[in-house]
């Protein structure tokens, strides 16, 4: 309408001959548009007016949200099969190693052999365990963890796979599963969180490296100010010392305890004594005998070991971040009584199988310290002792055949080992090592080892054990 | 009467006057909270703390004094936001005290009372140590430190509920004083707005935005990491460009840093105690912030 009357009004003034007769339809045309313009006018006075309130209301909603942002960012994903999700964390190892014997003849002359993986890693370059752990609580009673080891040989091996309880309450915990054992210090402390590349010489000879018990842990602290913990496990006892004993009831067991506390600000400490028994059943290793043959030895008796041990760290005013230094022995002595059977129809097969008692009373200690003198830096020593002491095997003694030539791993001697180590830490959570030693673990040989490893962790914050 | 009911009427007499002689144990993580507890509960509790103000929370392991603490510990005051991840969880397994699992009302969380700042966009180690809540230092705002008061109160009126009218007595006289401290406080630290800084770690955060000062750069390369030669350098020269009035340290950051930017930039190496304790002065958490000020304005001089 408004366009055919500005084309009316065009044509209008076009002919200027009808302007006096077009003067009331102009008046008219104009009147229209004034009032179509106040109309107009008020409708975008209306728009503006609601498109402030909407911008204002876009304002306190973009604060709002702003503000329940954090609120809801804060937590983690809430919803969905994910959200109980428990820890999960991946150690990542390495080693590069250079040893002047060959690690495939290693062994720790004097002692029965204990199974576990105790020589020094592959020559050149190789892949040390990785870990992975998963754990989370199970509900207000309990919680879980695992710990499974991927070997550079490709097996699975369960490290830990535990449950342990939450509610028991008045200093009471228990638990469950297959654990390492609590005694002595660093027996449950997994190997990447070691401050050498390997086990000391004790912990080799005596435990295989360390004690994983399938049995239940119960542990009581005092309500002391003075930290005080007893401890007892009954197990299986299907680890060295121990055997696959295939009987009902406990095959073995420990007690333990601990006490500790603080010094001043700087100084903590926690001091303990362990005693751990079992049964072990024809518990085999195999050997040589004088003229190279096969040999296999198996005991059966009773296995008891005596464990002391301290530590000791120190950091200025108790801040560990700039320097601090830790100061760890422990003292073990390790009696066994019982039967060998001498077995050599696999090799030689002169003697066939004799049978008479065999008892060992032997002891080993190690010391260390790590002194960490400027931040990321740390540099360690740790000198190990194993002492022959009395191994009284009946074979020989009452003149069966086999001679001492036919036991030559449990030649009298005391091996010893000296290493030295420098570890620098990029940051919590990665490290790099470098390891010197001079192993003298065989009876008649010296090992010379420089090892370079490597230990990553990503995934969840790993727990600061003391 | 019968004995037994005699017996019984004793027993019950002896329980309903237990709960006025118990003392309530408090754990506390950080100093501030520790001096908080103190505050509220007055005679009432019994406050341990875990670590002194010349120690890092983040570096602290689970020794053995701790777990002896936390074993008979009735309430735990922590910071949360996984400040004390590499050590609280471990104490509270190990401590065999059922009171104090995550979850319990024994286990109480300051940063589980507030809106935390800093949150990262991204989870990812690269980029330092973070925390996925966001900031976790958060005690250096005074309300923040007064929303966790009236938390805090509560949590021990709820785990002592025979002492109420005391706890709530003493919250309330606190937070008034507190209120009254506060407002001094802003207009004495008024002259600190706009203050450029740089600081060691991202621990002032809370602070800065309080006092609207300005982190200008951290000493840390990245949350966690220490101070290295090569960013130092940068920052320095970033400095040329976007200049800092001082550079503020915590009582348990180590020195060095700090003495050798100062020494380049020329500005002043400031110094705070961060928590109670961290000086001679900060005795509590008024005196905290007094010191804190105090400290910071000699830097305008």
């Amino acid at each position: 309408m408004f366009k055919r009357k500005l084309i009316a009004l065009a044509v209008a003034l076009a002919f200027p001959g009808a302007a006096l007769a077009q003067d009331a339809d102009l008046a008219k045309i104009r009147e229209e548009i004034r009032q179509l313009r106040g109309t107009y006018d008020q409708r975008i006075q209306v728009l503006e007016q609601r498109l402030k309130e909407a911008e204002a209301n876009a304002g306190k909603a973009e604060r709002s949200a702003a503000k329940a942002e954090p609120a809801a960012t804060g937590t983690t994903a809430r919803s969905g099969e994910s959200a109980f999700n428990p820890a999960i964390s991946l150690i990542l190892q390495g080693t590069y190693a250079n040893t002047s014997q060959d690690p495939n003849t290693f062994q720790i002359t004097g002692f029965v052999p204990s199974g576990g993986e105790v020589g020094p890693p592959k020559r050149s370059f190789g892949l040390g365990e990785t870990e992975l752990t998963i754990s989370g609580n199970i509900d207000p009673y309990f919680r879980g963890q695992l710990t499974v080891a991927l070997t550079p040989e490709n097996e699975a091996e369960i490290e830990e796979a535990y449950f342990q309880t939450l509610a028991l309450g008045r200093g009471f915990s228990l638990k469950g599963g297959r654990f390492l054992s609590s005694i002595g210090y660093l027996n449950d402390i997994h190997q990447h969180a070691w401050d050498f590349q390997d086990a000391p010489l004790p912990y080799k000879a005596f435990l295989g490296n360390q004690l994983k018990e399938d049995g239940i842990q119960l542990k009581w602290v005092a309500p002391t100010p003075i930290f005080f913990e007893l401890g007892a496990e009954v197990s299986s006892g299907s680890q060295f010392p121990g055997s696959d004993q295939n009987k009902n009831g406990a095959g073995g067991g420990t007690i333990f305890g601990h006490a500790g506390g603080d010094i001043g600000p700087s100084y903590a400490w926690r001091a303990g004594l362990s005693y751990l028994r079992t049964s072990p059943l024809n518990r085999a290793y195999e050997d040589m005998d004088s003229v190279g043959g096969a040999v296999t030895n198996s005991f059966t008796g009773k296995a008891r070991m005596w464990i002391a041990d301290a530590v000791l760290k120190w950091a200025p005013n108790g801040n560990a971040s700039r320097t601090n230094f830790k100061l760890q022995g422990e003292y073990f002595r390790f009696t066994q009584d019982g039967a060998l059977t001498y077995n050599d129809t696999g090799g030689s097969a002169v003697f066939g199988a004799v049978t008479d008692s065999f008892n060992t009373d032997q002891s080993g200690w190690y010391a260390q310290g790590v002194w960490q003198f400027i931040p990321r830096w740390r540099v360690g020593y740790r000198y190990d002792q194993l002492r022959f002491e009395t191994v009284s095997n009946g074979i020989v003694n009452n003149a069966l055949g086999p001679t001492a030539a036919d036991f030559p791993v449990l030649a009298s001697h005391n091996p010893t080992r000296n290493t030295a180590m420098l570890d620098w830490s990029p940051s919590e959570f990665s490290r790099l090592r470098l390891q010197f030693a001079s192993d003298n673990s065989r009876i008649g040989a010296t090992d010379r080892q420089v090892i370079l490893q490597y230990i990553y962790s990503l995934g969840a914050h790993a727990a600061h054990k003391f | 009467m019968n004995p037994n009911l005699k017996f019984l009427i004793g027993l019950t007499a002896w329980l309903v006057v237990q709960p006025a002689l118990a003392a309530l144990n408090i754990f506390a993580c950080e100093p501030e909270w520790g001096a908080l507890a103190k505050e509220l509960a007055g005679d009432k509790a019994s406050v341990y703390v875990a670590t002194t103000a010349l120690q890092d929370p983040h570096r602290i392991e689970a020794r053995p004094s701790l777990i002896a603490r936390a074993r008979t510990a009735d309430l735990v005051v922590c910071t949360g936001a996984e400040l004390e991840i590499g050590w609280m969880p471990l104490v509270q397994t190990q401590s065999g005290n059922s009171r104090i699992q995550a979850g319990q009302p024994g286990y109480f969380e300051a940063t589980r009372q507030l809106t935390l700042i800093e949150i990262p966009q991204q989870l990812d180690r690269s980029l330092g140590d973070i925390h996925a809540a966001g900031n976790p230092h958060v005690h250096l705002d005074p309300s923040n430190i007064a929303r966790v008061a009236a938390a805090l109160a509560e949590r021990m009126v709820q785990l002592d509920p025979g002492e109420t009218v005391q706890y709530r007595a003493r919250a309330k006289a606190f937070l008034e004083r507190w209120r009254q401290a506060s407002t001094r406080w802003e207009k004495v630290g008024a002259p600190l707005k706009g203050l450029p800084i740089v600081v060691h770690h991202k621990n002032m955060s809370y602070l800065v935005r309080w006092l609207g000062m300005r982190e200008v750069g951290t000493l840390e390369p990245k949350p966690g990491l220490p101070p290295t030669a090569t960013h130092m350098s940068e920052l320095l020269a970033s400095l040329a460009r976007d200049p800092a009035k001082a550079v503020v340290r915590a009582a348990y950051n180590e020195p060095r840093a700090a003495e050798w930017l100062s020494e380049r930039a020329k500005i002043p190496a400031v110094t705070l105690p961060f928590t109670v304790g961290g000086s001679e002065r900060a005795k509590d958490l008024f005196d905290l912030f007094d010191d804190t000020l105090s400290r910071l304005l000699a830097v305008q001089k």
